[in-house]
């Protein structure tokens, strides 16, 4: 019982790879169904799935629900911040039709905490349970408790939880510390955002556990999902915060090539029909954006990678301007690809059609693209101009770094680029996404305020806290190890206050 | 008669306030949201311009002070801005017939707003920077010799307080410092009142206009596909002195403030040449190739050469492709007694200021 498999449902394709001993054995591809769970079960049974001891699913399914605004709970929100805040009150800056369809009641009670931990008003009992009974009148029972610097004093929000499930039996309860980072509006959406999930996220992993079941899996086989930053999520975790696993489609990618190609700081690039999405591998994993992040239109700031798209993709239409430059996308022929490009027999002049002409790509049964007007090699060199400059963007140091280049419009990335040491292509390459899910380890992270400690005592502080909730989440706890420690000297404070972020990840027990 | 703000007007603040901000100020992201709110409710506001101010007309002037991150976490509520004004207002007898913002650059151009949606009182297109400077008496009043008291002080816990008289403009930085940092490093603050002639006389009139025209101005630049570093310059009487690729940013934080240095490798034109911009806070110094080409009190902005955004001191980073863009600072700043307050030799270095357009 050595094997996982990894499966990753993504808007076009389920894939699925099996790995034993750490090496794919098989991989699949399959058509993504309506119903996800079609899709799956499709991709389970086109890959040997005996001896199997996890199997690790990675999805945009919750991802695709706020985008589409679909199935989503309607959310209580208890704010712990007066006497400030309240001009800013939850859901503020949201896109009307989402704040419409996620907005149940909210309350704004006094409370909050100080960047030094110190209660910046002690909380108001009495709202919080008065707003559970509001709360519970409404008919909501999934809610929100966000309190200001609750990352560097948690116990306020814990407080207000309690008093909320005592008050609201049956309550879901989401805390704004154990998603996000600084910045209490945008961690108030992160978990305002996984609050309206929590209906879906049941019914979808039921969904999953029965897919596995029907596929005839070892009543025993674990079933775990992956989160953004490309570690493991148990099923529990996963109903309490689905948000956890909006970015793991490029994750699972990012993930996947740096296994496939055995490197561990350096930089990858998804080339799709579409688009190039470049991420940043730090000891092999991707890289956490630091900046507040747009997710369906709502600005929050958690976990999730850092991310770079460029509109160059296989299917990217090709221009040439008046003065004789040529033009690469952004607008795509997408999904039409095989209708509507000139090696298809179809009239629009793309990539695609520039790298068969030019000899780089051959496609069996394509037809020649004459139509392209324009000189290929031209427009593959914009192509790599576009690519080492993406590159480059995600790129924290001059120096030269490896680049690992994956998906169908891989061809794009010429084998020689400025500021790229190699231009890796791996095996499996197309189905790295899984391979990354088949992969994933298990993680824990900490971002705080510490006060009075010095830089390498809060560090070392950070770094203790995150190993305990790796070994919690399963980890095996020889093999954890830090993948990313950040420090940032808070200006204006006093009293060398400084804010560590840690990230550590270790291998998952076996069963 | 004064001008009536739309919401396109508060949107474009945000991105020319940012701009003009020189590398600090604080993002104004979250008072931008505050005023979107009040006006999303109705709430209209009207600018006017200093003009306009009867020469005994009585002028609340408005700043938040305090750190960034706290304001992330506080999340302001506009009714302590009006509360300062308020409690101000008590203080000398009588009631303000508009506000203005100490500080146009980043964040602390939304206050006056700010205050305005609780406040029957019209914005004066003005303020007492022209930009973002690193401590609160670095302002044309102080550079003036106005009357440095009294200021008013607010956290909305109930704490209240005014400082009713100080010697210098440096003392009232000092104390006020101290009562912000107590209450947790972020107060609103309501600075010495100022009359309709003082505002006419030595204010940096039409600063808020300025910042809503270059945001318009990178609006319509992207709308057009044009060079936004190249319209802001021409909009702002400013010129582009560099373009490149941030290599290397260094950052620690002394005395309370954040310090460092970025480099920008040359591209383009500039290839192969090397831009160094030293900061506290704000970009204060920029040198080619070891000479310096712009210095405070001028404008020293980075923006981001495709969407023409300002790159903050707090966000610069590694790969960002950024022109520099340097605007002539007000006369008053210029002169003997400004650059006392903001010249190079005020932020410790041995130099002389440096106009970008000489």
């Amino acid at each position: 019982m050595t094997r996982r498999i990894g499966i990753d449902v993504g808007g076009t394709n389920t894939d699925a790879a099996v790995i034993d001993a750490g090496a794919v054995v098989a991989t699949a591809k399959t058509p993504t169904t309506e119903d996800v769970l079609t899709g799956i079960s499709d991709a389970l049974a086109a890959v040997p799935h005996h001896d199997v001891d996890t199997v690790v699913i990675g999805t945009t399914h919750f991802t695709n629900a706020v985008v589409q605004r679909q199935d989503l709970n309607r959310v209580g929100f208890v704010r712990l911040c007066l006497p400030s805040g309240r001009s800013l009150p939850p859901l503020v800056g949201w896109p009307t039709d989402l704040a419409d369809a996620v907005r149940g009641r909210t309350a704004m009670i006094t409370g909050g905490v100080e960047y030094d931990g110190r209660p910046f008003e002690q909380l108001d009992e009495a709202a919080v349970i008065e707003a559970a009974r509001r709360f519970g009148d409404a008919g909501i029972d999934a809610v929100v408790v966000a309190g200001s610097f609750s990352p560097v004093d948690p116990t306020q929000e814990e407080r207000a939880a309690e008093l909320v499930c005592e008050h609201l039996p049956g309550a879901r309860v989401t805390l704004s510390h154990r998603l996000g980072r600084l910045g209490l509006l945008e961690r108030e959406n992160a978990a305002g955002l996984n609050a309206c999930l929590l209906d879906l996220a049941d019914t979808t992993i039921d969904a999953f556990s029965s897919a596995l079941d029907d596929a005839g899996l070892d009543e025993g086989t674990r079933l775990f999902l992956t989160q953004n930053d490309g570690t493991l999520l148990t099923v529990d975790e996963a109903r309490r915060h689905p948000v956890l696993t909006f970015a793991s489609g490029p994750t699972n990618s990012m993930r996947g090539a740096a296994l496939l190609a055995g490197v561990e700081d350096g930089l990858v690039v998804d080339v799709g029909g579409t688009t190039a999405d470049f991420g940043a591998l730090v000891g092999g994993y991707p890289r956490q954006a630091n900046a507040a992040v747009d997710v369906g239109e709502v600005r929050t700031l958690f976990q999730l990678p850092d991310l770079l798209s460029v509109g160059l993709g296989g299917g990217s239409r090709i221009r040439v301007e008046l003065g004789g430059n040529v033009t690469i996308g952004p607008d795509s022929v997408g999904q039409r690809l095989l209708t509507e490009a000139l090696c298809f027999g179809g009239s629009v002049p793309t990539l695609t059609d520039a790298a068969v002409k030019a000899g780089r790509l051959v496609i069996d049964g394509a037809v020649s693209p004459d139509a392209l007007g324009v000189d290929p090699g031209a427009v593959l060199a914009v192509a790599a101009e576009l690519v080492a400059e993406g590159a480059d963007r995600l790129k924290l140091t001059a120096a030269e770094a490896p680049l690992v280049a994956v998906g169908g419009g891989a061809f794009a990335v010429p084998d020689r680029l400025p500021g790229i040491s190699d231009v890796l292509r791996p095996p499996h390459a197309d189905t790295a996404n899984a391979v990354g899910a088949a992969l994933a380890e298990v993680s824990g992270e900490v971002d705080r305020v510490f006060h009075e400690l010095g830089r390498e005592a809060a560090v070392a502080a950070a770094l203790e806290l995150a190993v305990q909730r790796a070994v919690a989440a399963g980890a095996v706890t020889e093999t954890v190890r830090p993948i990313e420690v950040e420090d940032l000297p808070l200006a204006y404070l006093a009293g060398d206050a400084r804010r560590v972020r840690v990230r550590v990840v270790g291998s998952l027990a076996h069963r | 008669m004064g001008r009536a703000l739309t919401i396109t007007d508060v949107d474009d603040l945000a991105v020319g306030a940012w701009i003009i901000g020189t590398g600090g100020g604080g993002s104004p992201h979250l008072n931008h949201l505050n005023v979107r709110q009040v006006m999303s409710g109705g709430r209209t506001f009207e600018m006017i311009d200093p003009t306009e101010l009867e020469d005994d007309a009585r002028v609340a002037v408005v700043s938040t002070m305090g750190a960034p991150l706290v304001m992330q976490e506080r999340l302001q509520d506009s009714r302590d801005v009006a509360r300062a004004v308020e409690i101000m207002a008590d203080h000398i007898g009588a009631p303000f017939d508009a506000v203005m913002a100490t500080e146009i650059g980043g964040s602390n151009a939304f206050q006056p707003l700010m205050a305005a949606a609780h406040l029957d009182i019209p914005v004066v297109d003005a303020d007492a920077m022209g930009r973002a400077y690193p401590e609160a008496q670095m302002t044309s009043f102080a550079i003036a010799g106005l009357q440095p008291w009294p200021l008013s002080l607010v956290d909305p816990r109930g704490i209240e307080a005014v400082i009713s008289h100080v010697p210098t403009w440096k003392w009232m930085e000092r104390a006020s410092r101290v009562l912000t940092v107590e209450t947790g490093s972020m107060a609103a603050t309501c600075k010495a009142p100022r009359t309709g002639a003082e505002v006419k006389r030595w204010s940096v009139a039409n600063s808020m206009s300025l910042a809503i025209g270059l945001g318009a101005t990178v609006r319509r630049a992207r709308a057009e596909h044009a060079d936004p570093v190249e319209a802001v310059a021409d909009a702002a009487g400013g010129r582009r002195l560099f373009g490149g690729k941030v290599t290397d940013v260094e950052r620690r934080t002394t005395g309370g403030f954040l310090r460092g240095m970025a480099v920008v490798e040359g591209l383009d034109g500039w290839s192969g040449q090397r831009l160094e911009l030293d900061f506290q806070n704000e970009w204060l110094v920029a040198r080619l190739d070891g000479q310096p080409i712009a210095t405070v009190p001028h404008l020293i902005c980075l923006l981001d050469a495709e969407s023409g955004t300002a790159i903050g001191t707090e966000t610069a980073r590694y790969g960002q492709r950024a022109s520099l863009l340097a605007i002539p600072a007000p006369d008053l700043f210029r002169s003997e007694a400004g650059l006392r307050y903001v010249g190079p030799r005020a932020m410790g270095y041995d130099l002389d200021p440096v106009d970008p357009l000489s």
